[in-house]
């Protein structure tokens, strides 16, 4: 055992990694608002709950149907994906005329009475979600220990991000995507169905924020509150990296964590608000953040 | 409400006699929010043909341009494209028809390259140019197809905005202002171009402040002022109107 800075080995990579943890959830749920904010131009504040009800599916479906961890992480981003939809559909719409203090609103409404309802039903101590089989037990790395399922995450969280990264930069779906995030008229305009785009953009993100739940369960007990939490943090990840910029979203997620972890090991009194800090001096320094273009 | 505005000369407003237009537009109105800015246009385009809408700064010729297209708010009156009312329909369902939109802006997305800007569009209607043919029309486009799309000079962008809706099968095109703060080398180059596009079948709209170019590619000329059509000067009598179209523009 040896020591960096009078910090022995074993917590400062210890709290690292747990900082890669925390940053490959900023990761995700950063990136899904990102998407959302580019195309929708709405702030949805409804992406903790969502990311809170990916835990839960995954949770019921264990505990009602039998259904494995592996099962979850597909079907839990579907079901609540397609809940997203269904509230784009038929309240989010009405929104996109209006101003942004709209939809702030409506997605932050919604996320109280979502949380609330599983409250109700759930209760706030937080139910167990065991590891999954494969991915129990851990890797001696000499200069810590890595548990399977911490790895297991980080290296899932990476795909997802530069996978979604990938579809928008390099597919056609992409480039409609981003053309629409520019000039939503001009794009329908060719023929293009808009608000369809719309629609499933807005789904996409929020299976995003479940597959997250699903990641975070075994971790994090299942909770109604685990969303709300995480979220307030989410958005200052968000506004460091930039609203709507997707790598920006990633980097920063990732980044952030780290710092936190660092923090945690340096200086644990400030552990719970150095992003905040970082957050007030990227604005002054650049309002739109680190990867985020000046309108 | 003006009543001193020219009465609409409906017999010049008729495209070729005995054959239906391929667009024909009838007292349409339109809306910028709450500010009415077209107040009853009636024009005719025929198959084939090259039209400009001649007029002053404001007079409403884009706002035509966007109402064809399905991008204004609020509209009402008539626009039949081929036969089919499109004044109720999405601007997607309408561009489906087979219409093709140049915005005077351009439009080039920052975001694609120029490529991905030139291959955006969906193929509405088959026999859309290939990208090779439309490589050979504006070679530029070719030699910078990786770049970013706002990268290019005006020129350039120009030619990305109509090279993209080449492909897309659209056999009506829509261009607002094309040469618009062009150089005039660039300039001979779109006339050339349009009157290509002109000579394999494609019927044009052409908003243009510029007369001078507009007498080098069109057929007609329709003039708008304070949203209405007031004139039809088919192209072959425009010298001998010069100074009533002089009147019209105020130049």
């Amino acid at each position: 055992m040896f020591t960096i800075f009078g910090v022995p080995s074993a917590a400062l990579f210890g709290q690292l990694l747990l900082g890669l943890i925390n940053g490959s959830f900023y990761a995700i749920l950063s990136l899904g608002l990102a998407v959302i904010f580019g195309l929708l131009n709405i702030i949805n504040f409804t992406h903790g709950a969502q990311y809170m009800m990916g835990a839960f599916v995954a949770w019921m479906s264990l505990t009602y149907l039998g259904i494995g961890y592996w099962w979850a992480l597909l079907l839990a981003p579907i079901v609540v994906g397609a809940f997203g939809v269904l509230l784009e559909r038929v309240l989010i719409r009405r929104l996109y005329d209006l101003d942004h203090l709209y939809g702030l609103l409506l997605t932050f409404g919604l996320a109280l009475i979502i949380q609330g309802l599983f409250r109700n039903q759930y209760g706030v101590s937080g139910l167990p979600y065991g590891i999954p089989r494969e991915l129990t037990g851990g890797q001696n790395l000499g200069f810590m220990f890595l548990p399977n399922y911490r790895g297991w995450v980080i290296v899932a969280s990476l795909i997802v991000c530069l996978f979604t990264w990938f579809v928008i930069e390099t597919t056609k779906l992409g480039a409609y995507l981003r053309a629409a995030t520019e000039n939503p008229t001009l794009v329908q305009a060719f023929g293009v169905n808009v608000p369809l785009l719309i629609t499933l953009t807005y789904g996409f993100g929020v299976g995003l924020a479940a597959l997250a739940g699903v990641l975070a369960a075994p971790i994090y007990s299942v909770n109604p509150n685990m969303g709300a939490d995480l979220i307030i943090v989410v958005f200052a990840v968000v506004v460091i990296g930039g609203m709507g910029s997707i790598l920006g979203s990633v980097i920063t997620g990732f980044g952030l964590g780290l710092v936190e972890g660092l923090t945690k090991v340096f200086y644990p009194e400030a552990s719970a608000t150095v992003i905040f800090v970082i957050m007030v001096l990227v604005l002054l320094v650049k309002p739109a953040g680190l990867f985020g273009r000046t309108a | 409400m003006l009543e001193s505005a020219t009465a609409p000369v409906s017999a010049r407003h008729a495209a070729a006699p005995g054959k239906a237009p391929l667009l024909a537009v009838r007292d349409l109105e339109a809306w910028y929010g709450e500010s009415h800015v077209l107040h009853g246009v009636t024009f005719d385009v025929g198959e084939g043909e090259v039209v400009t809408l001649l007029g002053r700064n404001g007079a409403g010729k884009t706002t035509t341009l966007k109402s064809i297209i399905g991008i204004m708010g609020r509209r009402k009156g008539s626009i039949a494209y081929d036969g089919t009312e499109t004044i109720g329909l999405a601007s997607r369902n309408i561009a489906r028809l087979g219409i093709g939109y140049v915005p005077e802006e351009r439009g080039i997305f920052a975001s694609l390259s120029v490529y991905e800007n030139l291959t955006l569009p969906p193929q509405i209607k088959p026999g859309g140019m290939p990208v090779d043919q439309i490589y050979e029309l504006f070679p530029n486009l070719k030699e910078r197809s990786g770049s970013q799309g706002t990268k290019l000079s005006g020129g350039e962008q120009q030619m990305l905005a109509i090279g993209r809706i080449l492909r897309t099968g659209a056999k009506l095109l829509l261009l607002d202002e094309p040469t618009e703060g062009l150089a005039p080398v660039i300039v001979q180059q779109i006339g050339r171009t349009i009157e290509r596009l002109k000579s394999e079948g494609y019927t044009i709209i052409l908003v243009e402040q510029n007369f001078r170019f507009a007498q080098t590619v069109a057929d007609r000329h329709y003039v708008v002022e304070q949203g209405r059509v007031i004139d039809m000067i088919p192209n072959a009598e425009l010298d001998a109107n010069i100074d009533k179209l002089h009147g019209y523009l105020g130049v």
